[in-house]
């Protein structure tokens, strides 16, 4: 029966769940087996709790045996990135500093999940402290994508999107500061939706860099991206960067269409670099839309595409300097043995518990917010931020989305690239922007490389635009079976 | 050479709210270690701050009570400094764009003499700034405590401008300010509690120079008075090495009150470089005329005003008023005698002698003493109208704290009235000046004070109730009348 | 002038308490040189009379109501420290 359902959507599963088809145990067990079975080769967990996932499916069950269940997601195991705290349970962010940590509380999303019946199984890998875009940068190994062993599954949700794309889970949780959920559903072939800045609580989201982090998902289907948000998102008090809006039904949205879409195309996101196959998918999904109806313009972002990379890791890396200065080894990490006076603990404790890529950007931040450098780089960063939101801004006065590839290339090789983090950085070329401007963003499979790679395509939706975006993504979907494959494992 | 002292200080105020600056956990003092924090406090993984709108409030309130510009917008920033009682290694704080700018504090310096008003001045303030407190650390033998209860308690930076030039000048701000702030019901300001907190940046040059010396700050003036000491002994220091022909060198010092001395602080090992930027996890705050003005509608009088008023409506001597304002119930409770009864200087005088006696030695709050001002002003209007004696009235005072009696009531019940039974007085005065031959022999012998032992004896035959005034006529009418 | 010449990476170690070795600073010094310079290009852009965005989404007055919420047991305060004694958080000495 497990193969049978670990590529099922959460739709599907919930499904047969609801026609008693299969029980939430049952469909636990299937899952636990298929990540025992698969966990050697994929490493997408840091840790789970076989026996806590099925005590909650069991309870599940019984819920749905006295009628009382609590909607679509109610038995639905759901993976977390290991950033967002479930209490009781570690959250390490794949840190040695955070090796023994045990969350004493619960995030926003992990409540609101838990009200919704959903069953919290494992947490997942990732690069440290979400630095990275390979899964590469973990203190507990590297992620490898089930498409291709010897591959990354992108980053820095790895573990996410390799656990869904492997068939451990049928929805994980990730969080995108520069693309950091889109770019890893490329490179396995899922959707993985990055909402817009404020819609989603980060309270309880260990936090890169705070005005760009988000969670989101990744999902085999828009749909299930739809229905995820619609549990997820929604103003919280104790996240003052999220936002009071009015809640459309994403997934009751989907279906809709009132006028011809207009899809803006970024001239820029297609200049050198582009893998001609990407390039190629990507136009034939304009193609796609064309054929149905919609508007396609080109349009232009040439800030963005010269400098929104500048800009990131100017800001990312300020921000997250000093939202890493908390973990110092006094009230919980890791606390260097060999000192003996609370000054040099610090240090001592720091360079001993944090790899490599993250002291490379605590230095960097550091270094671009300290005396007689503010102006020059951070300053600046900040007023370029704000004209490359104002280029989208006036680009969407005149398109509903932008569509463009999601990275220039497919996933690359385990250590192709780990050498060079300048060559890194610039792999996030297509996605950056978005998380400057604070829109929504989502990335779905369309289409595979010869080498059997998958590709994503990237659309971008309006400030609170999810329900369009959806929609626009939603019937792509519905014309392609690309969501439909998944890899041999 | 004459020496000018240039004083600015650096005023820390707890804020009073029931829970703290970022997150909702209660603040407070004096809880067991470690039972004020949550995942805010202690900086976990995924915690955020949200501001506390009351703490925006009572800065806005300590804004307007000082004369301050309310910044149209403010913001939030993190000063990043890594030490064990900061739990995020960054306190937020708001550096170039502060909630309150300008104003000042009115002082009053010593007068010529106890009962005489002294010099008043408005001491400008650079501006006020809302921040976060840290954690408390108890150094032990050879490690040190944490605990994280402080952390995240609103707290208020006010900055003076270097406007001050004595110890007594630092002393009247910190004294004003404190009233204030209290009055305003903005902060307790107990300094042994570390609700108020002060450090000072103290320079000297020689009178007529314009340009500021080199300024130290001292710092661990944990009293008003060691404020006043600390920084006069400053001064001395300073003068004494400009006047040995040494130059002062910039640094930090720490004053030890018991011991009446400062020492230099170890310098840091590098310059500060605090990495201030705007918290991203905490949007900017605008407030409008709308906010402000309902704000300052809760505003009471300021001290001094009230002092002023006081001074000019009821005809209080300054001595008096200068205890009745600073404890702003005290003044409330006069102003409501005040209201009740016509001879408000006498009620005054109840309350500052009498009343705040009482209520000391037995540790009650006006608040809760059975005093209202009703019996005061019933009291007084007693004694002025003759009903009773001044020694029946502190008897009837001392009944009615206790029992809460009304006057009246207590005069009936211990039978206090005045005598004014002349015919009963009559007897008593001629008893008296029978008993008394030598006294009446002295007195019409021209001797005034005589008459004393005379009248003393009427009061002593009426068991005091009679009314001296009226004993007085009587017993001179009938000295005159026996006169040969 | 070329900023990205005088990045002291001992400076920056020490203001972001890391202890680097002499090969991890070698090794810093060269990325963060390569990072800093293509962060240059930013120079180019004409910032002329634009607000910095320092947060997300520009919105204003979010706060809460002064109302106290439960917070955490003591037990749950200290559940993750590496050292306590006495219900509170034990650090080495402190050497002003």
């Amino acid at each position: 029966m497990s193969a049978s359902v670990i590529f099922k959507s959460v739709a599907e599963l919930s499904a047969l769940l609801a026609a008693k088809s299969i029980s939430a145990c049952e469909l636990m067990q299937a899952f636990a087996a298929r990540t025992t079975a698969v966990e050697g080769r994929v490493h997408a967990f840091n840790s789970r709790d076989e026996a806590g996932a099925l005590s909650l499916a069991a309870a599940s069950d019984a819920r749905r045996a006295a009628g009382q269940t609590r909607g679509p997601l109610d038995g639905i195991p759901i993976g977390f990135k290991d950033v967002i705290a479930v209490e009781g349970q570690p959250l390490t962010a794949s840190s040695k500093m955070l090796a023994n940590f045990i969350s004493p509380y619960d995030a926003t999303v992990t409540t609101k999940l838990k009200m919704a019946g959903a069953i919290p199984w494992g947490r997942l890998n990732l690069d440290e402290f979400a630095m990275g875009s390979s899964t590469e940068n973990s203190a507990f190994g590297a992620t490898a994508n089930p498409w291709d062993l010897t591959r990354v599954p992108g980053g820095s949700s790895g573990g996410s999107a390799a656990a869904v794309a492997a068939g451990e889970m049928p929805v994980a949780l990730g969080s995108d500061t520069g693309g950091s959920i889109r770019q890893p559903a490329a490179f396995c072939g899922l959707v993985g939706l990055k909402p817009t800045y404020g819609l989603v609580s980060r309270y309880g989201l260990a936090a890169f860099a705070s005005s760009l982090d988000q969670i989101g998902t990744l999902t085999r289907t828009v749909g299930d991206a739809a229905q995820m948000l619609k549990i997820i998102a929604g103003h919280d008090a104790r996240d003052s960067t999220s936002l009071s809006t009015v809640m459309p039904d994403y997934s009751a949205a989907l279906p809709k269409k009132s006028r011809p879409w207009r899809i803006g195309v970024p001239k820029e996101f297609f200049g050198p670099g582009l893998d001609a196959e990407i390039g190629a998918a990507v136009q034939q999904a304009l193609a796609f839309y064309r054929s149905a109806g919609a508007e396609i313009t080109e349009v232009s972002l040439p800030l963005t595409a010269e400098y929104a990379i500048a800009v990131y890791y100017l800001i990312a890396t300020a921000e997250a300097s000093s939202n890493l200065a908390r973990y110092d080894g006094i009230r919980y990490g890791h606390r260097a043995r060999t000192t003996t006076d609370a000054i040099s603990i610090y240090a001592q404790s720091r360079a001993e518990g944090f790899g490599e890529e993250v002291k490379r950007r605590i230095i960097l931040g550091t270094h671009v917010l300290s005396s007689g450098y503010y102006d020059a780089y951070y300053l600046r960063a900040q007023k370029v931020r704000a004209l490359i939101r104002g280029e989208f801004m006036s680009v969407f006065q005149n398109c509903d989305v932008l569509l463009s590839p999601t990275t220039p290339t497919a996933a690359f090789k385990i250590g192709e690239k780990s050498a060079d983090p300048l060559a890194m950085y610039l792999n996030d070329i297509y996605t950056i922007g978005v998380n400057l401007a604070g829109l929504p963003g989502i990335s779905l499979p369309c289409g595979f490389t010869t080498g059997g790679l998958p590709i994503g395509l990237q659309i971008i939706g309006q400030p609170f635009g999810e329900a369009e975006m959806l929609t626009i993504a939603h019937t792509y979907e519905q014309g392609h079976a690309w969501h439909t494959k998944y890899p041999n494992l | 050479m004459n020496y000018e002292a240039v004083i600015g200080l650096e005023v820390h105020v707890q804020l009073k709210t029931a829970s703290k600056m970022f997150t909702r956990v209660a603040a407070g003092y004096g809880a067991p270690p470690n039972t004020l924090t949550d995942a805010v406090v202690l900086a976990l993984p995924g915690a955020l701050p949200v501001l506390n709108k009351e703490a925006l409030d009572k800065i806005i309130k300590a804004g307007l009570m000082l004369g301050c510009t309310i910044a149209p917008v403010c913001k939030w920033d993190r000063k990043n400094y890594f030490y064990p009682d900061s739990p995020k290694n960054y306190q937020i704080s708001q550096y170039d764009q502060p909630i309150c700018l300008a104003g000042s504090v009115e002082i009053e310096l010593p007068g010529v003499a106890r009962n005489v008003m002294g010099e008043h001045k408005q001491i400008p303030l650079t501006r006020i700034h809302l921040e976060e407190d840290v954690g408390k650390l108890t150094h032990e033998a050879h490690d040190s405590l944490v605990d994280f209860n402080r952390a995240g308690t609103p707290l208020m930076e006010i900055v003076s401008e270097p406007a001050m030039h004595s110890a007594d000048e630092a002393f009247a701000f910190l004294t004003s300010l404190r009233t204030t702030m209290v009055q305003g019901g903005i902060s307790d300001c107990d300094m042994e509690k570390g609700q108020l907190r002060c450090d000072a940046n103290i320079s000297i040059r020689p009178v007529g120079e314009t340009k500021l010396g080199v300024k130290v700050e001292l710092k661990n003036l944990n009293s008003i008075s060691y404020v006043r000491d600390g920084i006069a002994l400053e001064i001395r220091r300073q003068t004494a090495v400009l006047t040995g022909g040494g130059s002062i060198v910039q640094e930090t010092r720490q004053y030890d009150g018991e011991a009446g001395t400062s020492v230099a602080m170890r310098s840091k090992e590098m310059a500060h470089d605090y990495r201030y930027f705007p918290d991203p996890d905490l949007l900017p705050v605008q407030v409008d005329a709308a906010w402000q003005a309902t704000i300052r509608a809760t505003i009471p009088e300021l001290p001094f005003d009230r002092q002023r008023r006081f001074i000019a409506q009821y005809q209080l001597p300054y001595t008096i008023t200068a205890v009745l304002v600073p404890e702003r119930d005290l003044g409330d409770f006069f102003e409501q005698v005040a209201q009740l009864c016509s001879h408000p200087q006498a009620a005054a005088n109840w309350l500052v002698n009498d009343l705040r006696r009482e209520l000391a030695s037995g540790k009650i709050a006006l608040t809760e003493s059975k005093i209202r001002p009703m019996h005061i002003a019933a009291l007084v209007d007693l004694v002025e109208q003759g009903e009773i004696s001044m020694t029946a009235a502190k008897e009837v005072f001392n009944d009615m704290f206790q029992t809460g009696e009304a006057p009246a009531a207590i005069v009936i019940r211990k039978n206090l009235k005045q005598s004014t039974d002349s015919g009963a007085l009559e007897q008593w005065v001629q008893s008296a000046i029978a008993a008394n031959p030598r006294a009446v022999a002295e007195f019409l012998a021209g001797k005034e004070q005589a008459i004393n032992a005379v009248k003393g004896a009427v009061m002593k035959a009426s068991q005091g109730k009679a009314n001296p005034k009226l004993v007085d006529e009587l017993v001179r009418r009938q000295l005159l009348a026996v006169k040969p | 002038m070329n900023p990205s010449a005088d990045i002291n990476i001992e400076y920056v170690a020490r203001l972001a308490r890391l202890a680097l070795t002499a090969a991890e600073q070698q090794k810093l010094s060269q990325q963060l040189g390569d990072i800093l310079h293509y962060v240059d290009k930013l120079k180019q852009v004409d910032v002329t009379g634009i607000e910095p965005m320092a947060h997300g989404s520009p919105v204003f007055n979010v706060w809460g109501a002064d109302v106290i919420m439960a917070g955490f047991s003591v037990d749950q305060a200290l559940q993750n420290a590496p050292e306590q004694r006495d219900d509170s958080i034990v650090v080495p000495k402190i050497v002003e």
